[in-house]
This record gives structure tokens, C-alpha cells and sequence, in this order.
């Protein structure tokens, strides 16, 4: 397990997301939402598109955590709040970063500061992880 | 407009969920991840959100106008096949911002009578 010093930046990640994936997600999660899959219903709703299942966002934040923390079974700890959705046109590839700093080290664990963003706006808010060391 | 009496109830969830080995490479496999020992941070929302969703439907409130505010997960031991879970859910909080009404779900996902993962949703039913 590497260590970790409070401030540290950690390498950032960037996933690719698009309609199919999308669709991997709804079934694999059971949220058959329509506004993730239907432009016609979207925009019927008043979105400008379909948007990303904001819990997509969040696992994939949660997947890059794993992956600093070593596996899943270290992540203790996961919060956002979902500021701004991640929009996603037809047959189009929509970059998400996702980045973290490092807040707190304690003697078994680490909090951390996830930020992801899209097309330069951030769409979590307040996202943190706590993860054991 | 939720029933105030609800908020702070515990509705203990009435059926078992076993936790297959195929639902969490689906749910792993769809976030890109290849190792599937153990399910992903955000797992058990596969579980929680349907429990809160019937909950709050059940008390009135337009599924089809929520939006997905925040989400908070507490991981005391993660998830693997083979675990039976009962979802018990609480209304944490509810109120009404600018004509939306914002509620706070709280579910515990529980193994036997152990508490192994939390979640709370608020979740946003736009006016």
C-alpha cells in the first residue's frame, strides 16, 4: 500500500461514456429511467438530451477509488452530491475526469476530495471517499 | 405532500435479496472494472433505490418526477455473492423548497441482524 500525505494530488483518470454504456448500466442496475436512454423522452421532460444516471457518474468516481485504495473493499466511505448532469448526444464519446486530493490521513485510513468534470464543469459536488489503509 | 407522520419511521424491509456472482459482474462489468470479488462501492443502490422507490410511491409521491439529488454509501463490510440482505428503509427527512419536495431516504442493508452497508438518497420530486 503506498502512502499518503494530506494535499497530494493523485493521478487523475478519464472514463469514456457514451449511449451504449448507458444502456449497460440500466440493465446491469435495474434504473430503467427513460431520461438515460430516450432523447424524445428527455427532451419531453425538459432536458436538453439524455443525461448519464447520475449513480453511472458516481460508480465510476467510485471505481477510480477502489483503484487508489488497492480494491473495492477498502472504500468505506462514498458521498456527491449531483450538481450537474453529464449529458450525452447520440454516437457521441463524453469525456469524464476524474481527479482527488488527499484531506485527512489518519493511522488506517484516508479521506479523500474527488472532483469529476465534463467538458470542464464539475457534475459532483461535495464528493468525498473514506478508504482504509 | 409526503405525510409528516411518516418522516423517522422505519419500514422494515418484508423480502430477502441473495446477491448473485452474475449481478455484480453485470454491475462491475457496466463501470468498466474487471475484478469482481467483492461488489463496487455503489452496489447495494441496485438494491436500496427500488426499496425507496416503493416506499416513497407508496406514500404518494410522482416517481416520475424525481431527480437524483445527493447520495451517501457507508460500507461497514462490502457486499459479495452469496449474501442475503434485507433492505430496511427510513424517511430521514422531507421538506419543500420552491414548490419541490426534497426527501431523505435512509436504507441499511442487513445480513442476518448485521448492518453492513448504508446508504441515503435524497431524492428531489420537482414540482
Amino acid at each position: 500500500m503506498s502512502t499518503f500525505a494530506v494535499g497530494q494530488e493523485l493521478t487523475p483518470t478519464t472514463f469514456v461514456i457514451n449511449r451504449a454504456k448507458l444502456v449497460d448500466y440500466a440493465n446491469a442496475s435495474g434504473d430503467q429511467n427513460p431520461i438515460h436512454q430516450s432523447e424524445v423522452f428527455a427532451r419531453s421532460v425538459g432536458l436538453e438530451n439524455v443525461i448519464a444516471h447520475g449513480m453511472y457518474t458516481m460508480g465510476l468516481a467510485g471505481q477510480y477509488v477502489s483503484a487508489i485504495a488497492g480494491n473495492s473493499s477498502r472504500v468505506k466511505e462514498l458521498s456527491a452530491r449531483f450538481t450537474k448532469p453529464v449529458v450525452v448526444p447520440a454516437d457521441t464519446d463524453v469525456e469524464l475526469i476524474v481527479s482527488t486530493t488527499v484531506i485527512e490521513v489518519n493511522p488506517d485510513s484516508a479521506r479523500l476530495e474527488i472532483t469529476a468534470t465534463c467538458n470542464g464543469v464539475k457534475v459532483l459536488g461535495m464528493a468525498k471517499a473514506l478508504i482504509s489503509l | 405532500m409526503l405525510n409528516p407522520d411518516l418522516v423517522g419511521r422505519t419500514v422494515p424491509g418484508t423480502t430477502s435479496t441473495t446477491i448473485s456472482q452474475e449481478s455484480i459482474d453485470a454491475f462491475t462489468r457496466s463501470l468498466g472494472e474487471t475484478n469482481t470479488e467483492v461488489a463496487p462501492p455503489t452496489y447495494a443502490i441496485t438494491i436500496t433505490l427500488e426499496q425507496s422507490q416503493s416506499l416513497l410511491q407508496s406514500s404518494g409521491l410522482d416517481w416520475s418526477r424525481v431527480v437524483h439529488g445527493d447520495q451517501r454509501f457507508v460500507i461497514h463490510q462490502p457486499l459479495v455473492a452469496g449474501d442475503v440482505v434485507r433492505c430496511d428503509s427510513t424517511i430521514e427527512s422531507a421538506r419543500v423548497v420552491a414548490g419541490n419536495e426534497i426527501v431523505t431516504v435512509r436504507a441499511d442493508l442487513l445480513k442476518e441482524s448485521e448492518c453492513v452497508v448504508s446508504t441515503w438518497s435524497t431524492l428531489v420530486f420537482r414540482a
